[in-house]
């Protein structure tokens, strides 16, 4: 993957800007060992690494300010960190960046259940935001398979979804305010506890920016009440085209489930392998989740279960305990682990209309012989979100790049039935690229125009969502004017 | 005033890049809201028609000039509808005309299901719009997952068309429900009403409305008959403590479309935290006229007479002070003309919104000065 060659001159005043960081902030906060800042090299796209020149760690809005005033000055390019669990490499840095990591930034500022939010600094976990609420009975509904150790701030960044917000929404739809600091160290407050924006939505377009309109520090989310009870039923059918209509009719009927997953053969033996699932051996499973009371949920699985039924499912399982849901989820949630543990793999994350899915599995699978890469599919079939995950050999050479070129083609695929490139793991460096299949240059161009405004300079994780050519006048520009 | 009816996008663009002055864009007309714009009127009602509509997939595209009823109808037929419940403002601002898809989301405009559902702008998937310069640009898509680039649908969601116009909008449509009922708890001061809401709304029973009109709780529960049924029940024992709770069907375009307001001179919409609300109500003149919706987080306040200019000085600087946002939607075009009809922002927000306008509309002719001076 192409990046920026490092601007000379910023490595050359690397000292200065060092000491000028550690004029702001604690000593231990200012991190420029290049044996320790070996630590920022990556974040979960492990295929591309590079140390930053300095990583800082500050604890407040105060000191992140003054960290973005100073970079600023100095024409230092800013990479936001939250818990380095990108699939999609947005915290990538670069050989002349600082890495902003907001680690330490991880308390609860604010809890207020009569009017249903928390405020917390965005260091803080995203499953450690449920954590601070759960024994008053509520919850933060984004869900991220990584939610143990992703940070809010990277939600934030990357509109992060999860296997539950086909009912609750994703990050921007639980989003109420944000503190953010723009690169020039301003401190901008957007939103609040109350609903909706008296002006132009700036919530809504920093959410999904990627870090790169500005650090957000601070945010106050929306919590709701955990429901009385959820309960899975787990579904096998003969073959992905069953499965994809069996989805669709449930849909239909009106029954909203908060989660539909699906896996595919290979990961149904992988995932059972690993999980002790106990999954059927079949062509294709669905996970369907409902939640309400013990009537409720029965209600609801009945009507599930019937139009199941008329699909002719080779296994059909209600959970009947709670350690039976559990493993049911266990066998999906390790997906990722599972197949880790037998091959190297890139995980793709493109959406399509749930109506092309037989359509798109079956390509892919033409895909997968032709390119002499396995592929295992496992996705969020309510909304089509899919992540198809091809294994390749990372010691073997060539075979990323064989696996990146079947990846994009899957992508492009995406697109053309009328979906995108990705649905909650970003762009980052890793599509990147491909933006000009989904976006006509004025598309991109609107897109850059926003950025324009809130970072001038072109600063903040600047290597990244654009192709390099397209944000080359402007990156480049921006070192001109020093 | 000259006037141009649009039939398709590509003469919205050509009319953009050709403007020489300023432009009101115009839908359905029903939405004489903000500062007022002279200008060229540029009716863009002429875009119409649903382009797509895939039921199993739970999205519905239209162009945006497309009758609301007219998709609303198109959704029953499959037992969906539009979950954010948008509203009406005809008779609240005493116009005619069929509000359109295009005003809609132009305007986030919500109803009481946003509590529990969300807003207009969260069931935007894409749209397609012209910008300032007559340069047509496309964001989002059709799919109910989609974090590939900036999220200029937010932005386009509520910009009332300062920064584009409309052309095309893709929609997340939900199934419609089995059964609704509103449980009833009469005689509660706006405190004690904002407190019972806040029990029901903190509950796990899925309330998907919540308000107080004349002196009513009104809490709505929607679904499956047995489910429905069953949360009624725990919501009573839950709130006995609040008075007697009757069970009854209720109006809801009452507080949807603030119908106790409707024939006042001046009205408002009022965003704040819920607990808020009644402090809210409390700084507002004598003889106004007030519902609660969202559960107290929004205010729909209503005046005739007196010095509305002052008034809404008062109720912007009281809103300010606590955090939320107050727009006078109707009022005399004299005091529209002179107050800031919009929340005013914070300085280093105003900073970023007035350049934003200024990137997509260089040459300040897209309802120029309907949302900020």
């Amino acid at each position: 993957m192409e990046m920026p060659i490092p601007d000379s001159d910023v490595l050359a005043r690397k000292a200065r800007v060092v000491e000028r960081l550690r004029s702001v902030l604690p000593a231990d906060a200012v991190i420029d060992d290049p044996m320790e800042t070996r630590a920022y090299e990556c974040d979960a796209l492990t295929a591309y690494r590079c140390p930053p020149m300095v990583a800082v760690l500050p604890a407040t809005t105060a000191e992140v300010s003054d960290v973005l005033r100073i970079c600023h000055e100095e024409g230092v390019p800013v990479v936001p960190r939250g818990s380095g669990t990108s699939l999609a490499g947005g915290a990538l840095p670069t050989a002349d960046c600082v890495i902003l990591g907001v680690a330490r930034m991880n308390d609860v500022i604010e809890t207020d259940y009569d009017n249903r939010f928390i405020r917390v600094q965005t260091g803080r976990t995203n499953l450690s935001v449920t954590g601070a609420v759960e024994t008053d009975g509520f919850f933060y509904a984004p869900d991220p398979s990584s939610q143990l150790a992703c940070a809010i701030a990277g939600n934030i960044a990357m509109n992060s979804g999860g296997a539950h917000c086909l009912k609750y929404g994703v990050t921007t739809n639980n989003l109420l305010g944000v503190t953010m600091v723009q690169m020039d160290g301003t401190v901008v407050e957007i939103g609040g506890a109350h609903l909706d924006s008296g002006g132009l939505d700036l919530l809504g377009v920093i959410c999904g920016s990627e870090g790169q309109l500005g650090v957000v520090t601070e945010a106050t989310l929306r919590i709701l009440h955990k429901p009385e009870g959820a309960r899975p039923v787990l579904m096998g059918f003969d073959s992905a085209e069953v499965a994809g209509a069996c989805v669709a009719d449930i849909i239909k009927a009106g029954v909203l489930p908060v989660a539909i997953e699906f896996m595919d053969k290979m990961l149904i033996e992988v995932c059972e392998d690993f999980a002790k699932a106990d999954y059927p051996k079949c062509g294709a499973l669905l996970i369907v989740e409902v939640e309400g009371s013990d009537a409720e949920i029965d209600a609801q699985l009945a009507l599930i279960t019937d139009i199941a039924k008329r699909h002719n499912p080779v296994a059909l399982r209600e959970s009947a305990s709670a350690d039976e849901s559990a493993r049911i989820w266990a066998g999906r949630k390790a997906a990722f682990s599972a197949i880790g543990r037998i091959s190297d793999y890139m995980c793709l994350d493109g959406t399509i209309p749930v109506s092309e899915l037989p359509y798109v599995l079956r390509r892919i699978g033409e895909m997968s012989e032709k390119y002499g890469l396995p592929v295992g599919n496992v996705f969020h079939a309510g909304d089509g979100n899919m992540h198809p995950l091809i294994c390749y050999d990372a010691n073997k050479p060539g075979d990323l790049e064989l696996c990146e070129e079947f990846g994009a083609e899957v992508l492009k695929l995406c697109v053309e039935v009328g979906g995108c490139l990705t649905g909650e793991h970003g762009v980052g460096i890793e599509k990147r690229d491909l933006m000009t299949h989904q976006y006509a240059p004025a598309d991109l161009e609107a897109q850059m125009a926003v950025k324009d405004v809130f970072d001038a300079k072109w600063l903040l994780n600047p290597a990244k969502v654009f192709p390099l050519a397209v944000s080359e006048p402007r990156r480049g520009a921006a070192l001109a004017a020093e | 005033m000259k006037m141009s009816m649009l039939t398709s996008e590509d003469a919205v663009a050509q009319a953009m890049a050709e403007a020489k002055g300023p432009l009101v864009i115009r839908g359905g007309g029903t939405r004489t809201v903000g500062r007022p714009v002279v200008g060229e009127v540029l009716d863009v009602s002429g875009l119409s028609g649903v382009t797509l509509y895939e039921p199993g997939a739970l999205t519905l595209v239209a162009q945006a000039g497309t009758p609301v009823a007219e998709i609303e109808s198109a959704l029953a037929a499959e037992n969906q509808r539009l979950a954010f419940e948008p509203y009406d403002l005809t008779g609240v601002l005493g116009t005619s005309g069929a509000s359109t898809i295009g005003g809609v989301i132009a305007t986030n405009a919500s109803g009481p299901r946003r509590i529990m559902a969300g807003a207009a702008r969260d069931f935007a998937l894409g749209v397609r719009f012209v910008d300032g310069t007559g340069q047509v640009i496309k964001n989002g898509g059709r799919v109910m997952k989609n974090v590939t680039g900036y999220d200029l649908v937010k932005l386009m969601s509520g910009s009332w068309g300062t920064l584009g116009v409309l052309t095309e909008v893709s929609l997340k449509v939900l199934p419609s429900v089995e059964a609704e009922t509103t449980l009833v708890i009469d005689g509660l001061a706006a405190d004690q009403a904002v407190l019972a809401m806040s029990r029901a709304l903190g509950s796990p029973f899925e309330v998907s409305g919540a308000a107080w009109v004349a002196g009513q709780v009104w809490l709505r529960l929607e679904g499956f008959e047995g489910s429905v049924a069953y949360r009624a029940s725990q919501l009573k024992t839950l709130l006995a403590a609040f008075g007697d709770i009757a069970e009854m069907q209720v109006d809801w375009r009452t507080v949807r479309d603030a119908m106790p307001l409707h024939g006042a001179d001046a009205v408002w919409r009022i965003s704040v935290k819920p607990s808020d609300g009644p402090a809210v109500i409390a700084a507002l003149p004598k003889g106004t006229d007030t519902l609660m919706d969202w559960g107290g987080g929004l205010v729909w306040a209503g005046h005739s007479g007196g010095d509305i200019a002052a008034t809404h000085s008062a109720v912007q600087a009281a809103v300010a002070a606590m955090g939320g946002h107050a727009t006078l939607i109707k009022g005399p075009d004299a005091v529209r003309s002179a107050v800031p009809v919009f929340q005013p922002e914070a300085p280093g927000v105003a900073a970023l919104t007035a350049s934003l306008r200024h990137r997509f509309d260089p040459n300040g002719i897209l309802n120029p000065g309907l949302m900020a001076a």
